[in-house]
């Protein structure tokens, strides 16, 4: 993990935000006053719809550069100009709550982000994520046939095969059936155990939170109210609203 | 006739052609960019190209002329940019005048019918600007398929400009659309008749063949 000639925890640190904000028409929607994310961990933002979990995700995919504050990623600033440069961004991958498929073949979807590296033979690599998500007999079949939970499947093989540092997951089993969320959990943690990938997921359900990430953070109107293990989170939470939260007592 | 008739044939297409090939190349990047970006004006050049589309082609056939023309802004200047009148060249630049903004416009409207959030996947999976754009168009394609179409149906079949600026010269500038007009005042109906039954094939072919392009896309 740590090679040693970084000192210690900088090396550990994926994520920075301090006081980052992010506008949309002088309308503040997020205002994180401090967050890291650790590497190697899945941390879960969760909260109710409209507390900004998913800006804040766009903004760690740096798909919109933050109205105001400090971002890093990987110990180097992001500046909100220029945004990214392609080789960070490159490092990170989002999947979407909708599977967001092209009008192509099931294999060819899970190529794509690796032809946009410029990696041509890469036909081992998408046998073997689409074994990963369990659809490699599928393989030629066009994507828009599948049912949303194999749709989804393709989605998330697309982004494991780029075997990014980062996997982001905005409410990625939203939409599907126990079965096919179970089975995404599973290609997850799996994920996580055998690469490292640090996971960054969004979900309005705490049961996934609790049973995937690490530590918890909870979004409400734009702020983290309060951020634990995942242990300490759902056992003893601090702040009140929190509470309501994890007892489902909380009206939204 | 027949020599004669293989001319007048081989120079509609010619014309047509290279006119299509221009107005693709110039409006299936202007399409896209319509349908991605936001910009101040955007909603006005939007007015123009709509106004375009189903703008008469005979009025821009005057256009073209009065550019063209001795006694035009252009006349005297007798730039080696601008063709002259009553050329092949001429009708080339007044039949791409009139299909450009059929395939700007479609296309634009195609791309914009991609889910904008596909997009954003895209740049998330690592896309560059251009390489999005690539992929949406791609997306697009049936739609930008049809703005092809759709431009060569308005200048294959358009009378009107061409008849203008190339003035219908036998063995230069008559094209099919032209000579069907002279054949039927000339009241050899059965000749004019013959030269539109080999417009409405040339046209039907060249849409099949344009529907074979987009292929599987147009499938299930």
């Amino acid at each position: 993990m740590n090679d040693g000639r970084n000192g210690s925890s900088e090396n550990q640190v994926v994520y920075e935000l301090r006081n980052l904000t992010k506008a949309y028409n002088g309308r503040t929607v997020l205002e994180i006053e401090h967050l890291q994310v650790g590497k190697g961990e899945i941390l879960a933002l969760v909260g109710p719809s409209g507390s900004g979990k998913s800006t804040l995700l766009r903004l760690l995919n740096f798909l919109e550069p933050p109205s105001g504050g400090f971002l890093s990623f990987q110990g180097k600033e992001i500046l909100s100009g220029p945004g990214a440069p392609l080789e960070l961004r490159r490092r990170v991958t989002m999947v979407f709550q909708r599977p967001m498929l092209l009008d192509r073949s099931v294999e060819e979807n899970v190529a794509f982000g690796l032809q946009l590296r410029g990696r041509r033979n890469n036909r081992d690599l998408v046998q073997a994520a689409l074994k990963d998500v369990g659809l490699e007999s599928l393989a030629r079949q066009r994507a828009r046939t599948l049912s949303g939970g194999e749709a989804q499947r393709v989605a998330l093989a697309r982004a494991i095969v780029l075997k990014p540092d980062v996997l982001l997951l905005d409410e990625p089993t939203a939409n599907l059936d126990p079965y096919n969320v179970s089975l995404i959990e599973n290609i997850v943690r799996r994920l996580h155990e055998e690469q490292g990938t640090t996971i960054v997921l969004v979900t309005h359900n705490v049961f996934q939170a609790r049973r995937l990430a690490q530590r918890v953070a909870f979004l409400l109107e734009g702020r983290v109210v309060e951020i634990a293990p995942v242990t300490t989170f759902f056992e003893s939470p601090q702040d009140a609203r929190t509470a309501a939260f994890v007892r489902g007592d909380m009206v939204y | 006739m027949g020599t004669e008739l293989l001319e007048i044939i081989l120079l509609s297409l010619r014309v047509s052609g290279i006119a299509l090939l221009f107005s693709t190349l110039i409006g299936i990047p202007v399409g896209v960019l319509m349908g991605l970006k936001r910009f101040i004006g955007r909603r006005v050049i939007v007015a123009i190209l709509y106004t375009g589309m189903g703008f008469p082609p005979v009025v821009i056939g005057l256009f073209v002329y009065m550019l063209l023309s001795r006694s035009g802004p252009l006349g005297q200047l007798n730039q080696p940019f601008f063709p002259e009148l009553f050329t092949p060249e001429a009708m080339v630049l007044a039949q791409t005048i009139i299909s450009f903004p059929l395939v700007a416009g479609f296309t634009m409207a195609a791309v914009m019918g991609v889910d904008p959030q596909l997009r954003q996947q895209v740049v998330s999976l690592g896309a560059t600007p251009r390489q999005a754009a690539m992929t949406v168009l791609r997306e697009a394609r049936v739609g930008v398929i049809v703005s092809i179409i759709a431009g060569f149906g308005s200048i294959i079949s358009e009378v009107g400009a061409v008849m203008l600026v190339g003035g219908n010269i036998e063995g230069r500038t008559r094209v099919l659309t032209t000579a069907i007009v002279l054949e039927t005042r000339k009241g050899n109906f059965e000749l004019a008749l013959a030269l539109g039954a080999v417009l409405l094939g040339l046209s039907f072919v060249a849409n099949l063949a344009m529907m074979k392009l987009q292929g599987r896309a147009l499938e299930e």
